[in-house]
């Protein structure tokens, strides 16, 4: 098992590579100078325009710029936000946690609705619930997120007031803090979280459907187990295997849909940063979070390709 | 009294294009110990009489409409699922046709085996872990201790059907079904099973139903054999009465169609086939099912639907040839 | 269920054609029927909208602001007094015609890259194949928002600000969706260059240029349909998106997304200047998800991942 997680390491490495590669190519194909913007932009210090453009080496031929710029990556050396005048690292790492809370309640909250009601409406096909189901989920994603988010605010918080709408830092701790900042965060999860659920319903059912008709299952129900455990057990657990695989695909959507609940609820999150920094023109900062969004893409594979061979061992036995 | 008595079962399965008569009114009984088989080409319907006994066709679209199953004077047809449960693996063990597709991928065999036990028996864990094993010693499993707790990819084909052998016979059942239990597997291999699925019935004194296409396997296992045809019972008869005297043409061509090694040079005749194929039993012509592959055919026979009768004693067939009513 | 064998019933009729039967199978979808003819009159109306409407999309009058629906204005003002209805109508054009552009955009690299990697037996494939995957790993929108970000500038130059951003968009937004698209292209490939008539073909000495063209595309039609429809609807939403978040078209050009992104702010006055572009965006992309599953249905293609 821990030889697979080491050579599933290994192959995550060339694909943050390849990404990091992919990034740089785009910053070096853009037309004219990036840096070309510091010039007029008076918060920017000559002196720091003067070492990053050293550090980039524009001058130098384009290879030796991106070792240069992926060695100074990788030593944590993110470079220098021009608008907040700070270090690009120290900005993300405050704005990392606030994001991760929201992406994963929504993740969590779509697991606990995908998975319930994906297993029912599969033992079930064609029934009533089978097919509202179907349709919510359809309707589902296909309601884009700053909709929803949209609607979300005017039925709770501007007709009913019952939730705020602008995510805020609160100070303090205790029990009130705990509950404002659960209050705050129930319509950004909600409106991610409903958007993953209605996909993963779909994901969730299907794996069932194609699970249910096979052989072993009716091996299963020949040993009189009852449905319940025949479906737990046997179908649910090998169906989880494909569900897997998928909710790591959608893992570049739901990092979409945050930057888009970010900047509706004004989370002060690494996606809300994205927009800011994109609408300021702050270069080192929109490649940083780009990067990051990229690299919790390939972790939250790996994470996939970890359960995975520990759903299915004949995975890890190979 | 018959452990089991099939009479005038009809499972009926519905598709787009119309009803589909899989089990069109079929009478099977098979005694205590007894090893009987029943024998047709593919899509006759023996699997699915068989998977009807224990409800495990899908319903929908599959429905038994017609008929009585009864097990030791109890008809399980009105039984539910959840009431069957008591019955299945307890009562009657099921062998699937597929080792390779019938097991459980992703637990081990031995949890596999164990939960039957758990299910139908008031054991703890550790007494179905030793029972499991001992059942897979059984069943010649090499290092059973082992390997009850390896998963079904690390075994061959045969070595998984000696598991399902294990794990059908696990609860002592009092009746085994299996359905094609040689066909996926290798020549060599299938002559194993065979002999292990007979020592098996002879240690435990079970009931086998013995479901197969293949005349030879039919020859070496069964006392009493049912041949099946297009969702009927077409011809029934002890094992030595059947070769030696078979009654029906489809019967004849089954028998005609085996390949024979005993001959010599000489006496040898071309391997006949059956011409034709298995019709589609959406709305079935009526008369005689086989009428249009049978070369004896009369009028009569695309008109009259032959009803099994007696033609010697424990030999019955249905067939309009040599009917004087 | 062993040798239960069932021939189709529908391929022995007489009269039989493909284009016939798949559009039978259609028309079993209900949802999907009612979802093309409401996807028709979406069209229909922001074609000929402006003829019957002859509102200017850009009068201000700020004594008429943030209106609710009137006779006058049936789908109220904006802040400014502009004609909302006027506005979505010219919208509307736009975030389909973006939502087309970028499928065929994606259509097209796929079908190209898919085919490539399909015919090569070598590293090529390979490293397509990888290609692919990598593209499937890049977190969409940040790469979308970093792109338009550092190109906008550039292109606006070269064709003017709307123009610039329409190909800028479609672009990209095609550019990053056509991977799966390339997966069943390939897959096709793949399962059908063995195949007899294929082979046969090559036999007779037809060129692989023509082999591709004349029987290996045509079989790889019904899924790349599907994957196309899919990928309209996530075009327009992507574009809504960008637009949302104010890094789209300019603020003169009303798309539903730049409509929403301006209402955002005054939802609890004058909440019709959001429901209305939402709820077109809303329609288009149910009722052209609707259509792809019933064209799935229909062409009974393999699902797309």
């Amino acid at each position: 098992m821990s030889q697979y997680i080491l050579r599933r390491l290994m192959i995550a490495i060339p694909s943050l590579l390849g990404i990091s590669l992919v990034l740089f190519v785009v910053l070096a194909l853009a037309p004219g100078d990036p840096f070309s913007e510091l010039a007029t932009n008076p918060n920017v210090p000559p002196e720091v325009q003067a070492a990053l453009r050293a550090k980039f080496g524009l001058d130098d031929p384009i290879y030796l710029r991106y070792l240069h710029w992926l060695a100074a990556m990788a030593q944590g050396d993110w470079g220098f936000s021009f608008v907040s005048r700070v270090d690009v690292d120290t900005l993300i790492l405050q704005r990392l946690p606030t994001t991760l809370y929201v992406v994963g309640s929504s993740q969590l909250l779509a697991l606990l609705i995908a998975i319930p009601v994906g297993v029912y409406a599969a033992t079930r096909p064609y029934s009533i619930f089978d097919q509202l189901a179907n349709t919510f989920a359809f309707i589902g994603f296909s309601l884009p997120t700053f909709f929803t988010g949209i609607l979300f605010i005017l039925v709770f918080s501007v007709k009913l007031d019952w939730l705020p709408f602008v995510y805020t830092e609160v100070p303090g701790s205790g029990i009130k803090w705990a509950i404002e900042m659960i209050r705050q965060a129930i319509m950004p999860v909600m409106v991610l979280g409903l958007f993953q659920a209605a996909s993963m319903t779909r994901f969730v059912r299907s794996a069932m459907l194609d699970v249910i008709r096979l052989d072993y299952v009716t091996t299963a129900r020949a040993k009189g187990l009852g449905q319940a455990k025949v479906i737990v057990k046997h179908v649910m657990r090998n169906a989880m295997i494909p569900v897997v695989t998928l909710i790591a695909l959608q893992m570049p959507a739901v990092f979409g849909g945050a930057i888009v609940t970010e900047q509706i609820f004004r989370i002060p999150g690494i996606g809300s940063l994205l927009i800011s920094s994109i609408l300021a023109n702050d270069t080192p900062v929109v490649m940083a979070v780009t990067f990051v969004f990229a690299c919790l893409v390939v972790l939250f594979n790996l994470i996939a390709d970890v359960l995975y061979g520990w759903l299915d061992p004949r995975i890890s036995f190979r | 009294m018959a452990l089991l008595d099939i009479k005038g079962l009809k499972t009926h399965f519905t598709t787009d294009a119309g009803v589909l008569q899989a089990v069109d009114g079929v009478d099977i009984s098979i005694n205590r110990g007894e090893t009987l088989c029943v024998v047709g080409e593919s899509g006759c319907g023996k699997t699915v009489t068989a998977m009807s006994i224990l409800k495990l066709i899908a319903m929908p679209p599959g429905k038994i409409v017609e008929g009585e199953i009864i097990f030791e004077g109890r008809d399980l047809v009105p039984l539910s699922s959840h009431q069957l449960d008591d019955i299945r693996a307890k009562e009657i063990g099921f062998i699937f046709q597929e080792p390779m597709t019938s097991l459980n991928p992703v637990l081990t065999i031995g949890e596999q085996i164990a939960e039957s036990l758990r299910r139908h028996e008031a054991v703890t864990k550790k007494q179905a872990l030793e029972r499991t094993i001992d059942m897979l010693k059984l069943v010649q499993i090499p290092n059973a201790a082992g390997r009850v707790h390896h998963y079904p990819h690390q075994f061959s084909g045969g070595m998984r059907q000696r598991v399902m052998i294990a794990m059908a016979l696990a609860c002592r059942p009092k009746l085994v079904i299996a359905d094609e239990p040689t066909t996926a597997l290798d020549v060599t291999i299938q002559a194993q099973i065979l002999d292990l699925l007979q020592d098996m019935k002879e240690r435990f004194g079970m009931a086998v139903m013995l479901i197969t296409h293949a005349m030879g396997v039919v020859a070496e296992t069964a006392q009493r054999v049912v041949v099946m045809y297009a969702g009927k019972v077409v011809e029934e008869a002890p094992v030595d009465e059947l070769f030696g005297n078979p009654g029906h043409p489809y019967t004849k061509g089954l028998i005609r169609s085996i390949p024979r090694i005993d001959l010599d040079a000489e006496h040898k005749t071309r391997l006949e086939a059956i011409g034709g194929s298995v019709p589609i039993l959406i709305n079935p012509p009526p008369g005689c099912r086989f009428a249009p592959r049978c070369k004896y055919a009369m009028s009569i026979c695309t008109e009259k639907e032959p009803r099994l009768r007696e033609i010697a004693p424990g030999h019955r067939m249905a067939c309009h040839l040599g009917d004087a009513s | 269920m062993a040798g239960l064998t069932l021939a189709s019933p529908s391929a022995e009729r007489r009269g039989y054609s493909p284009l016939r039967e798949t559009w039978r199978r259609y028309r079993r979808h209900k949802p999907a029927v009612v979802s093309a003819v409401l996807l028709l009159l979406l069209i229909a109306a922001v074609v000929i909208g402006p003829f019957v409407w002859r509102v200017s999309i850009s009068d201000i009058d700020v004594l008429a602001g943030m209106q609710g629906p009137s006779l006058a204005h049936p789908f109220g003002t904006d802040d400014l007094g502009q004609d909302l209805l006027a506005r979505m109508i010219y919208g509307g054009r736009i975030s389909l015609a973006v939502g087309l552009a970028a499928m065929l955009v994606s259509v097209f690299v796929g079908t190209l890259i898919g085919a490539l990697a399909g015919m090569s037996r070598g590293a090529l494939g390979y490293v397509l194949m990888w290609l692919t995957d990598l593209f499937l790993s890049l977190p969409q929108l940040p790469l979308l928002l970093m792109l338009i970000y550092l190109f906008r500038d550039g292109l606006k130059a070269v064709f003017g600000p709307e123009g610039g951003i329409f190909i800028l968009i479609v672009l990209v937004i095609g550019g990053l969706r056509w991977m799966p698209v390339a997966r069943l292209v390939r897959a096709q490939f793949l399962s059908l260059r063995e195949k007899e008539f294929v082979e046969a073909a090559r036999a007779l000495g037809a060129s692989p240029v023509r082999q591709v063209v004349r029987h290996i595309l045509p079989n790889a039609l019904g899924p790349v349909i599907i994957a196309g429809t899919i990928d309209v609807a996530a075009a327009i939403i992507a574009e809504s998106t960008l637009s949302f978040l104010g890094l789209g078209f300019p603020p003169d050009t009303p798309t539903w997304g730049r409509i929403l992104y301006d209402a955002k702010d005054f939802l609890d006055i004058g909440p019709h200047w959001a429901l209305f572009p939402g709820g077109a965006i809303f329609i288009a992309v149910v009722a052209i998800n609707f259509i792809g599953d019933g064209l799935r249905d229909a062409l009974d293609a393999r699902k797309v991942i």
